[in-house]
């Protein structure tokens, strides 16, 4: 049952060479092999987007990719989206907004978000509701991630 | 001075943590020799466990432990505790901590394995063979009341849990002489917790100091302890249970639950830290959920449409077991009759085992069913006497010098149920306005040309929160000049710290960067009570607000003895006390702090108390109602019977607001949550008792796409029963939500005679009842 692949990936800008057991997902691989407890799981069955990292820039869940499949890739958390202490505008926007309650889901949205925004940069209300339409979140009722991530979009085309 | 803090829209200090990925999640604590447990669950309603043989799963590699209730000794082998006791609990029925010879619903522990990983313990289940005799379930709770129904747990008479009788005033001659009388019936569903993190647990035994630290993702850590300490048979300083960042409650996390139990159990039996982490499934199958209620009531009306009476019964689907007391079927009926002048009320309400998942509270317990009801009363009303529902609201409602307004019944805090303060007609007036009440009837005539159907639905319900006893809370001064806070209180995202450093702050004049608040751990603070029914802000708030009013005092009579000012004289500003007539005289509120915790040898200054620090138990004098209205407009399209939410408009009374940000955020919340109920949330069981829907795709939760934009007023109705003015919010938006829907529902569906019977509502159901709408147009 421990049948383990070496591989070879990018996470938060740092190399790293690692044997994966074959039937961790990405987010087992994350928590529990290199103690990444950022990434979430909400559901282990790819429909709340808790669980979501961008791998080479797009969002995927990493409750449904395998740890070996990272392999040659370039993966960020939630752990890599500040730069050093200084917060990404959509997460500086989440606090300003009061855009998460309990905060389970939200390195979630953020990941989605940040990924959406970088290719919208002039969304409307209506694109923000399509993008996180895969992000489950029983808290805030998403109108305040909304209102955060049109913010965002403001402060980033400022920029 | 004067508050700087309160009633201003501050950023939550929980947050920095919380978005960069540091949050500490009971998955996310890492201790060192930590092995990992899976539960064995049943696979049918009800059965008898013939036997167990789980020596396969013992000899696989990496498995430490197989346990079945064989393994379990005294005291820890009996049925959980009642953690909320009852002598109107007829049969008190509660789960072993693993199933002893019978198992009552699909998913009740059966076995624990302890093993390296989770991956290995869940490979090992698989090894665990188990014989059952299949029993036929009771799933249904109509059939659960029926004489010739399939008893629930072996051995016992029949499937009632309790009977609970409500009634004031003077029911028989209210319906003798009322004018009209009207009946409505229908079911409700609540759905389950589904908070985005399920529950948790990590046990660590110390066997030199004989105690269990434990951290769960618990609303109420001091009732886990409590109870464990009792099923161990433990005194309560031996545990130790820590609620770190938990992700979301909802209700269902505020119960005590079978693993936690068997976590720490295993855990000191081992030796080793254990963790045990519920996956989606097991949250589906094991989490307690607010299931079905049935209702049946008689309305008794003038031709004015005024309520003189309302009478009928209620049976209450308590599931397998009863791990909350009767919670939830008090606050069922408690809230009656709502915002409403009602002068007889008579209720009766069966409560049922079925071999369903437990029952608990949902984000609100029963008060948004109470709610539900009495504006279904509303709802029948308007529709039969032809009356504009916002207008028979208004021929109803309590009027604003009726206050403190007493009900009729008792709360379940044994005190009649008193309604403090509040405006009703007000309220409803502004969620009119916010929505444009008056002119749709405009727009739901130009949408109809173009063959769309509009509707638009109001809702109004108080909400009794901030109940009893208390929640404790202490405030120190160091001699840095920083503060720090402790408290029971636990959050799950409500932003409890935040609240918290806001009051102390403003009340000590210092800046709010300098408060640091711990919460949710039972070493941390001596008692709590938990974090449910809307309470927790009120009640830390007011023992917040007696505490760092306690320390300011005592800080000042001192500082006036060493500044030798007159006391009257003395202010506070950003830590510093200084005399108002000499401006350069001056001490530190550290300065002070340090007098009174001075080095060995030295001496208190007379007529002072060690230690500028002070805690209060001090708690609202009574539970304070917070009130709402809320409006909705929707869009039916006939042939599917998908229902677009347009609009949706909240007027809120919560008293003073501490935090306008999070109280807002509690709100839209809650609506959505509501909104939830009303059209997604549905846990089904097909006739065997086996759910149906355990996954996210089957079991639908409200996504972004399909919300409205909620927009919200408010109204300050400050509570006379504490210090603060506070109410409750935490669960205001959910209470009126699912009537606001449905009533729009109706309302554009009016042509066809629709009238929902159920919620959710879904589109099929919808379809069949505009189907039989035309049917009997067509018929007439
Ligand atoms: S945990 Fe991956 S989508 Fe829910
Ligand atoms: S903030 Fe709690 S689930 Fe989104």
């Amino acid at each position: 049952m421990t049948d383990k692949r070496d591989i070879q990936f990018t996470l938060n800008g740092k190399h790293y060479a690692e044997a994966v057991e074959t039937r961790f997902s990405l987010a087992d691989m994350l928590r529990e092999q290199l103690d990444m407890t950022g990434t979430h799981l909400g559901c282990e069955h790819g429909v709340c987007g808790a669980c979501t990292v961008l791998c080479d820039g797009e969002p995927v869940r990493a409750c449904l990719m395998l740890g070996v499949q990272a392999n040659g890739k370039e993966i960020i958390t939630i752990e890599g989206l500040a730069d050093g202490d200084e917060l990404s505008p959509i997460q500086a926007a989440f606090r300003k907004h009061h855009g998460l309650q309990c905060g389970y889901c939200t390195p979630g949205f953020l990941t989605t978000l940040t990924a959406f925004l970088r290719d919208h940069p002039d969304p409307t209300e209506r694109e923000i509701r399509e993008a996180i339409s895969g992000n489950i979140c029983r808290c805030t009722g998403y109108q305040n991630i909304v209102a955060a991530a049109l913010d965002a979009a403001e402060a980033m085309r400022a920029a | 001075m004067g508050a700087r803090y309160f009633g201003a829209e501050v950023q939550r200090g929980e947050d920095e943590a919380l978005i960069t990925g540091k949050g500490q999640y009971v998955d996310d604590i890492r201790l060192a020799g930590t092995l990992h447990g899976a539960f064995l669950r049943s696979p049918h309603a009800h059965a008898v466990i013939k036997s167990i043989d789980k020596s396969a799963a013992e000899k696989m590699p990496g498995v430490a432990a197989v346990f079945t209730y064989a393994d379990l000794e005294e005291p820890v082998n009996q049925q959980q505790v009642q953690p909320y006791p009852n002598p109107n609990i007829r049969q008190d029925i509660r789960p072993y901590p693993l199933a002893k010879d019978e198992v009552c619903f699909v998913g009740e522990a059966v076995a624990f394995i302890v093993a390296d990983t989770r991956h290995i313990a869940e490979d090992a289940l698989a090894l665990i063979d188990v014989e059952y005799d299949i029993l036929e379930p009771v799933v249904n709770l109509r059939d659960a009341i029926s004489e010739a129904a399939p008893i629930a747990h072996r051995g016992s008479p029949d499937n009632l849990v309790s009977q609970l009788k409500i009634s004031y005033g003077e029911i028989d001659n209210a319906f003798e002489k009322a004018d009209q009388l009207f009946k409505t019936d229908f079911l409700q569903h609540r759905g389950g917790c589904h908070a985005m993190e399920g529950r948790g647990v990590i046990a660590q035994y110390d066997p030199i100091l004989e105690s269990f630290t434990i951290w769960s993702a618990t609303q109420c850590p001091y009732l886990v302890r409590r109870s464990l300490a009792s099923q161990f048979e433990l005194p309560e300083s031996r545990i130790r249970v820590i609620a770190n960042d938990v992700g979301g409650g909802f209700g269902p996390k505020a119960g005590f639950y079978i693993e936690e139990i068997i976590t720490p159990w295993a855990a000191r039996k081992l030796g080793r830290p254990i963790k045990w982490i519920e996956d989606r499934r097991e949250h589906f199958l094991t989490t307690n959920t607010q299931r079905d209620t049935w209702w049946e009531l008689e309305i008794a009306v003038t031709a004015k449409g005024r309520i003189e009476g309302v009478r009928g019964s209620v049976i209450t689907d308590n599931g397998a077991y009863i791990p909350y007391g009767l919670l939830l079927p008090f606050t069922t009926m408690a809230p009656f009759p709502g915002p409403y002048k009602v002068l007889a009320l008579d209720l009766t309400q069966d409560v049922v085992y079925t071999n369903t998942v437990s029952n608990s509270p949902v984000r609100g317990a029963g008060r948004p069913n109470a709610a539900y009801a009495m504006e279904r009363v509303i709802e029948t009303v308007a529709r039969n006497l032809k009356i504009d529902p916002a207008e028979v609201r208004r021929r109803n409602f309590i009027q604003k010098d009726d206050f403190p307004y007493k009900t009729g019944l008792i709360h379940f805090n044994g005190r009649p149920m008193t309604y403090d303060s509040g405006d009703y007609h007000a309220l409803l007036e502004k969620a009119l306005e916010l929505a444009d009440y008056d002119g749709f009837a405009a727009r739901q005539a130009e949408a109809r040309k173009e063959n769309r159907y509009l509707g638009i639905g109001v809702s109004s319900c108080i909400e009794d929160t901030g109940m009893g006893p208390y929640e404790g809370v202490s405030v120190r001064v160091d001699p840095r000049g920083q503060v720090y806070v402790s408290s029971g209180a636990a959050s799950q995202g409500q932003g409890h710290k935040t609240i918290l450093r806001q009051i102390v702050a403003d009340e000590l004049s210092v800046d709010i960067e300098k408060i640091h608040v711990e919460i949710g751990d039972t070493g941390k603070f001596p008692q709590g009570v938990g974090t449910v029914g809307s309470r927790v802000g009120v009640n830390i708030g007011t023992a917040a607000y007696s505490a760092a009013t306690e320390v300011k005092t005592k800080a000042l009579a001192l500082a006036a003895e060493i500044l030798e000012a007159d006391l009257n004289n003395l202010e506070i500003e950003d830590g510093i006390i200084r005399d108002r007539g000499r401006s350069n005289i001056t001490i530190s509120l550290g300065e002070i702090a340090l007098q009174l915790a001075p080095m060995a040898g030295a001496a208190i200054p007379e007529g002072h108390t060690a230690s500028l620090e002070a805690t209060s138990f001090d708690a609202s004098k009574g539970p304070p109602h917070a009130s709402g209205s809320n409006v909705c407009e929707v869009e039916v399209d006939l042939g599917t019977g998908e229902v677009k939410l347009l609009n949706y408009s909240v007027a809120h009374d919560c008293g003073r607001k501490i935090n306008p940000l999070i109280v807002e955020g509690q709100i839209i919340g809650g609506v959505v949550h509501g909104i939830g109920n009303a059209l997604f949330e549905e846990m089904i069981y097909d006739e065997n008792g086996q759910p149906q829907n355990t996954n996210y795709g089957e079991y639908l939760l409200p996504i972004a796409t399909e919300m409205p934009q909620i927009n919200i007023v408010h109204q300050e109705t400050p509570s006379p029963l504490n210090p603060l003015g506070l109410k409750g919010a935490g669960e205001g938006g959910t209470i009126p939500a699912a009537n606001a829907v449905i009533a729009a529902i109706e309302n554009a569906l009016e042509d066809f005679g629709v009238v929902v019977d159920k919620y959710p509502i879904h589109p099929e159901r919808l379809c069949e009842l505009i189907d039989q709408g035309r049917m009997s147009e067509a018929a007439e």
